[in-house]
């Protein structure tokens, strides 16, 4: 009986390694890192690529006088010079400062309103919708009451930064938690995950991916309430990135205008593709990521 | 631990329901789901619950687990751990390997790292996936998933086990051979399993003891034990004896609806 049991207890064993090894062989596929970055840069480089060049046949069409619109060749030799310079500079530290914190603090008030409003149902009755209503405010419609509110200041800007940014921010945490799998929270109260443990070991990794989206959404806001509010409060700080757009229209330095309209471009790509980046990255462990690779 | 939680007498008894009862709703539209089932799992005992659907196997389980408060009755456990409980759905958590997944009942438990590591490594070991604790669940078979599950669920060092029809979603292959594996670590372990399946020969290849439950409400309707010896083979004629008497009772309870 002993030595039976043995032999059917190896065999087991057998057994279910071979299943294991049919079952996963061939998941793993392997793509050399440098071919990824390639597939992923072509085409954007393509894309660009043909911009320039349609950019280029219109100038030169000769549609509008190249004082209002000039050739890339121009403004590139202006965004190169402007580079050289400090003006560029001064305004893109003070732009990405007041970024900065007007982001960080929408995200501090979008979360934790969120979190409140996700699990308090006399909360969620009050204001969940207000919250979405809030969303659809296009952020500039905030500033003749910001600048009524705080005269032609920083704080007008923060105020409107923070009203376009947080309420995307609490969506994403409302929906996050909103759409946590009930079985994920079941199994994870029967392991002894109770209260505060609940949202610690089940809640907040579940709804994570909801809530980057949320803040990438947060910023796309915040970057646009911000571009408006340095374009209609001009005069308290001479370099920010809006005031360069403002004064270059004054000046009618289209060059300056586009070369700096190219920087806030930039600037707005690479904070999305960090967004796009951590999202990817949660999506890959999560084992969601598209086979396309995008 | 709920006001009708308490502990049963002695040590002759692993799970003690007396007289559960479970209403959905109220007044008019309040829907009957078990009414008055009476059940003693004894300490190291493996009980098939088997039914149609409809039959509240399910709520019965989340009860004995605690997911859900009971309307009426006495619910009694060994032991002051919650049981353990497997679904049908694996229910590992994505943002964690499998490593992860086993350890997060050891941290809620407060246990020390280094203890921590030694334990999943033996559980690990214990359903056979020691060389892929460092995996995520999506590159996992089903039913490795389903195994990943069942260490999670043994980490809670807890003596009853509540399955919900945990092979439900596997193929017959790999079902047979979970089966084995079940058996041998529920026969080292000396665990009481209470498992819940709609496969009659499934609850003849495994329990000590088959209930039948009736459907709308569920009560139970026949209970009969299972002496084949073990090991067993899902293939055998004696399992096919039982499983062929069971699932006659079963069809009658199922006809019964129809008339």
């Amino acid at each position: 009986m002993a030595s039976d049991t043995l032999t059917s207890s190896a065999r087991t064993d057998a057994e279910i390694s071979g299943l294991d090894a049919l079952e996963i062989a061939g998941r793993d596929k392997e793509i050399s890192r440098g071919a990824r970055i390639w597939a992923a840069t072509w085409p954007k480089l393509a894309a660009l690529t043909i911009a320039i060049l349609a950019w280029q046949l219109v100038v030169w069409s000769g549609w509008k006088p190249p004082y209002s619109l000039p050739g890339p060749m121009e403004v590139g030799r202006e965004l190169i010079s402007q580079a050289r310079g400090p003006q560029l500079w001064d305004g893109l530290v003070t732009t990405l400062r007041r970024a900065a914190v007007g982001y960080v603090f929408s995200a501090a008030v979008g979360l934790l309103l969120g979190l409140a409003v996700a699990r308090s149902k006399v909360l969620r009755a009050a204001i969940g919708s207000m919250i979405t209503a809030l969303q659809t405010m296009p952020s500039i419609a905030w500033f003749p009451l910001a600048i009524l509110l705080f005269e032609l200041s920083e704080k007008a800007i923060f105020f409107v930064v923070v009203l376009g940014a947080a309420p995307s921010i609490a969506n994403g945490v409302i929906s996050g938690v909103d759409y946590v799998p009930p079985l994920l929270l079941r199994a994870g109260r029967n392991l002894g995950a109770r209260g505060l443990n609940l949202y610690r070991y089940v809640i907040a990794p579940a709804a994570l991916p909801a809530i980057v989206a949320g803040l990438k959404q947060g910023w796309a806001f915040s970057w646009r309430s911000l571009m408006a509010g340095e374009l209609l409060v001009v005069g308290i700080s001479q370099t920010s990135l809006g005031a360069q757009l403002t004064y270059s229209r004054d000046l009618s330095d289209a060059p300056w205008l586009l070369s700096t309209m190219i920087v806030i471009l930039v600037v707005g790509l690479v904070v999305d593709a960090a967004f796009g980046a951590a999202d990817k990255a949660i999506r890959r462990r999560w084992g969601v990521l598209d086979q396309a690779g995008n | 631990m709920t006001s009708t939680t308490t502990a049963p007498q002695g040590a002759t008894t692993a799970v003690a329901l007396s007289g559960v009862t479970k209403v959905y709703g109220r007044g008019t539209s309040a829907v009957l789901a078990l009414d008055g089932v009476s059940l003693d799992v004894a300490p190291g005992e493996f009980v098939c619950l088997v039914g149609a659907s409809g039959c509240g196997k399910s709520t019965l389980l989340n009860l004995v687990a605690g997911l859900d408060r009971p309307s009426g009755g006495q619910i009694g456990l060994a032991g002051d751990t919650n049981p353990g409980l497997m679904f049908q759905e694996p229910a590992l958590f994505p943002w964690l390997t499998v490593e992860g997944n086993v350890e997060v009942p050891l941290k809620l438990r407060r246990l020390p790292r280094a203890e921590r590591r030694e334990r999943v490594a033996e559980l690990l070991r214990t359903v056979h996936l020691a060389d892929f604790g460092r995996k995520r669940p999506h590159e996992l078979s089903g039913g490795m998933r389903q195994r990943v599950a069942l260490a999670r669920t043994l980490a809670l060092d807890t003596p009853v086990l509540l399955m919900d029809e945990p092979f439900g979603a596997l193929d017959a292959m790999t079902r047979d051979i979970l089966h084995d594996e079940l058996e041998r670590i529920w026969s080292e372990r000396q665990l009481s399993v209470l498992f819940v399946t709609h496969n009659v020969r499934e609850a003849a290849r495994l329990a000590d003891r088959i209930i039948l439950l009736s459907s709308r409400p569920g009560r139970i309707i026949y209970s009969t034990e299972v002496n084949i010896p073990r090991p067993r083979r899902i293939d055998s004629p004696e399992v096919a004896a039982i499983a062929a008497d069971v699932t006659e009772r079963l069809r009658t309870e199922v006809g019964r609806h129809g008339q």
